[in-house]
């Protein structure tokens, strides 16, 4: 296939030490294939499931507490819980990842389809699903290419489709594919999305999917990576899926780190063990901060989220730590930041994200990502006003009132405030612009009192 | 310019027919015009307007919200070029500016040859390959200048194959007729027939709701 030859085999994955219970195939140059899927075990957990009552598969995923991938971190079967008992009911995979820094569900779309494949028909079967929407991000061809293939041969063996496995069990899975808007990644705008609207999210309540969600039916809405673990939930056991992990937060998780690092990599990780001072610096992991440097900042969970630093490298990767701790591990994007980076540059890009990526549905958001953008930029190009700094605080506070979630700064005496922030808008998107911002006053606002005076009292323009 | 081919139209009835609703297969559809034309013309989105039986209004709605979808032509290779966090860290924005001297256009812009058009990405999930770019949505990571002019040099060359703006999988997904266990409409209430093998209410575990 020509498009492969451009794209290495799994780049970014790193094959460290530790247990792979989604990666287990990455090293397999060919473990897209059915072939090769089927001769490391694939399709054994459908089969096992099935031989199951639908309520007992549910049963085991939920006793397993399997916690959502995609940014919030809810438990996947306390959410296939609120289905009513109405029907059709829809599965919709979330494949549309887009956060800054993330990247897992592509290397398992890419890498193996089968395995996402296993996992949604599995979840179709527990839950009553007969027809399920895999929606890819547009801009992966890759992944889609894979997926049209491992669908077309599960189909022709018997996988998916109409008496899987010769039973009467019968579920399609239809490939979609988007085109290019981050906000889709957000479970009601998907839904509108895949009904072929404006990726714009729907008001909850009412517009809960799991009650009314794809043409106002029951509608699950789960990540890719949180299906590519029900396989391996159903072969082995809650029981053993819970020996990986910690409690609150059984499993392991895919963490895609990078910037100013030694070794960036996607890395399997078991969740709640390791801290983000070994993930950094540790020989199985990072391998330490480019060139020697000190760590000035980080990102822990993706673009939206507040940033981190030095005080809180000992931290375990736990969501409730690290919320309580003032922001959250999110989609499993980290981002490092050495002591050479511009925080006023850093927040501008992130900020200039949220600004580009709002869909316009809500004012603060739409008006104030933007204005939010444009001072951060006058401010960088040296135009800045002394007042800039209260009146971006106070834009920030029109889209997300209150305190926002920040981290501890032991030496100052401040205290962390935990994560989700509020919001007047529908979704979360406007109060992430608010998270740079917050976070780089906070910590440096002697960087930007500095560029808006320097270049005032010079005259300049740079 | 033009309306979908004939070809294209039996595509997309097929995609169409995956649907429950015809209008789902909108944006699909507009990928379909996309890679015919290079582009979304006008009569494209008034033919796919007929096919999903809605207005062509609501078809440029949809089209205008998804930065993928190009209303005019652009060049046969879309170099998007990511400067978003982690490549903005690792030189994606000084990558765009020698991108955008190299080929004499800026972001947005498309060179005199229609060869090339280069974009100012946000995130396209290849971070810690980072700065990292797209050449018609095929990646390409760990860049630096000398590596990036070699790759527009065998682009021209025609050394590296890639289809031309608009086709994204070369593959498409295919379900066979007798394959096909049926796509459920939002107005069939049935519960699946295999469904009634769950097991009774005593051994279910309880869930509170909210």
């Amino acid at each position: 296939m020509a498009s492969n030859q451009y794209v290495p085999h799994a780049a970014g994955f790193v094959d460290n030490e530790g247990p792979k219970l989604v990666t287990s195939r990455f090293t397999d140059p060919q473990s897209f294939e059915i072939s090769n899927y089927k001769r490391s075990g694939g399709y054994q957990a459908l089969e096992n499931a099935i031989n199951k009552a639908p309520n007992e598969v549910e049963a085991v995923i939920k006793e397993s507490v399997l916690l959502g991938r995609g940014g919030a971190g809810f438990p996947a079967g306390v959410k296939w819980g609120f289905l009513p008992p109405v029907w059709p009911r829809y599965l919709v995979v979330n494949g549309d990842e887009s956060e800054p820094g993330t990247y897992k569900d592509r290397l398992l779309m890419e890498q193996d389809p089968h395995q996402l494949i296993e996992g949604c028909l599995i979840t179709c079967y527990a839950l009553g699903i007969e027809t399920c929407f895999l929606y890819v991000r547009g801009e992966m061809a890759l992944a889609q290419e894979r997926i049209a293939k491992a669908l077309n041969d599960a189909y022709e063996e018997g996988f998916v489709g109409k008496n899987i496995l010769g039973t009467d069990v019968g579920i399609d899975i239809v490939l979609h594919w988007g085109a290019g808007a981050y906000i889709v990644g957000e479970e009601t705008a998907l839904i509108e999305s895949l009904e072929g609207n404006r990726g714009m999210p729907r008001l909850k309540p009412p517009f809960f999917p799991a009650v009314k969600g794809v043409y106002m039916k029951p509608t699950i809405v789960n990540n890719v990576e949180t299906l590519s673990n029900v396989p391996w939930i159903i072969n082995n056991s809650p029981e053993e899926y819970k020996a990986y992990g910690s409690e609150a937060s059984p499993g392991t998780r895919m963490l895609a780190i990078s910037g100013h690092v030694n070794r960036p990599g996607v890395y399997e990780v078991e969740q709640g063990v390791v801290t983000f001072r070994e993930l950094f610096y540790g020989d199985n992991y990072c391998q330490g901060i480019k060139d020697g440097n000190e760590l000035k900042m980080f990102i822990p969970g993706g673009g939206s989220a507040p940033w981190f630093f030095e005080e809180q490298l000992d931290l375990k990767l736990e969501a409730k730590e690290v919320g309580a701790a003032g922001s959250m591990l999110g989609s499993g994007a980290l981002v490092v930041m050495d002591e050479t980076t511009d925080a006023v540059k850093a927040c501008l890009r992130l900020v200039r994200f949220f600004a580009r990526e709002s869909c316009g549905k809500c004012t603060p958001c739409r008006e104030g990502t933007s204005w939010e953008e444009k001072i951060l930029q006058r401010i960088l190009d040296g135009h800045g006003r002394p007042e800039d700094i209260d009146l971006l605080l106070d834009i920030g506070s029109q889209i997300s009132p209150g305190v926002y979630p920040t981290a501890s700064w032991d030496s100052q005496g401040l205290e962390a405030v935990s994560f989700p922030p509020k919001q007047t808008t529908i979704c979360p998107l406007g109060p992430s612009s608010v998270a740079p911002i917050t976070s780089a006053l906070k910590r440096f606002r002697p960087e930007f009192e500095a560029k808006i005076s320097e270049l005032k009292t010079a005259g300049v323009e740079k | 310019m033009s309306r979908l081919n004939s070809n294209n139209i039996l595509l997309a009835e097929e995609i169409i027919s995956r649907y429950p609703k015809r209008k789902s297969a909108l944006i699909p559809l507009l990928h379909l015009a996309q890679e015919q034309d290079g582009y979304v013309a006008d009569d494209a989105m008034e033919h796919i307007a007929e096919l999903v039986e809605v207005t062509p209004a609501e078809v440029l709605g949809t089209c205008s919200f998804y930065e993928m979808f190009k209303r005019e032509p652009v060049g046969k290779y879309m170099v998007n070029i990511c400067t978003n966090i982690s490549c903005q860290l690792m030189g994606g924005e000084e990558l765009l500016h020698h991108a955008e001297e190299t080929l004499g256009i800026k972001a947005g812009g498309t060179t005199e040859d229609s060869l090339f058009t280069i974009e100012d990405v946000e995130c396209i999930a290849a971070c810690t390959e980072a700065p990292c770019m797209q050449i018609n949505y095929r990646y390409e990571g760990r860049l630096d200048t000398e590596k990036f002019d070699q790759i527009i040099a065998d682009v021209r060359d025609g050394k590296i194959d890639i289809a031309s703006h608009g086709t994204l999988s070369k593959l498409r997904q295919s379900i066979p007729q007798d394959r096909l266990s049926g796509i459920k409409s939002p107005d069939e209430a049935q519960t699946p027939v295999w469904f009634s093998r769950r097991l009774p209410e005593e051994n279910e575990v309880k869930i509170d709701g909210k």
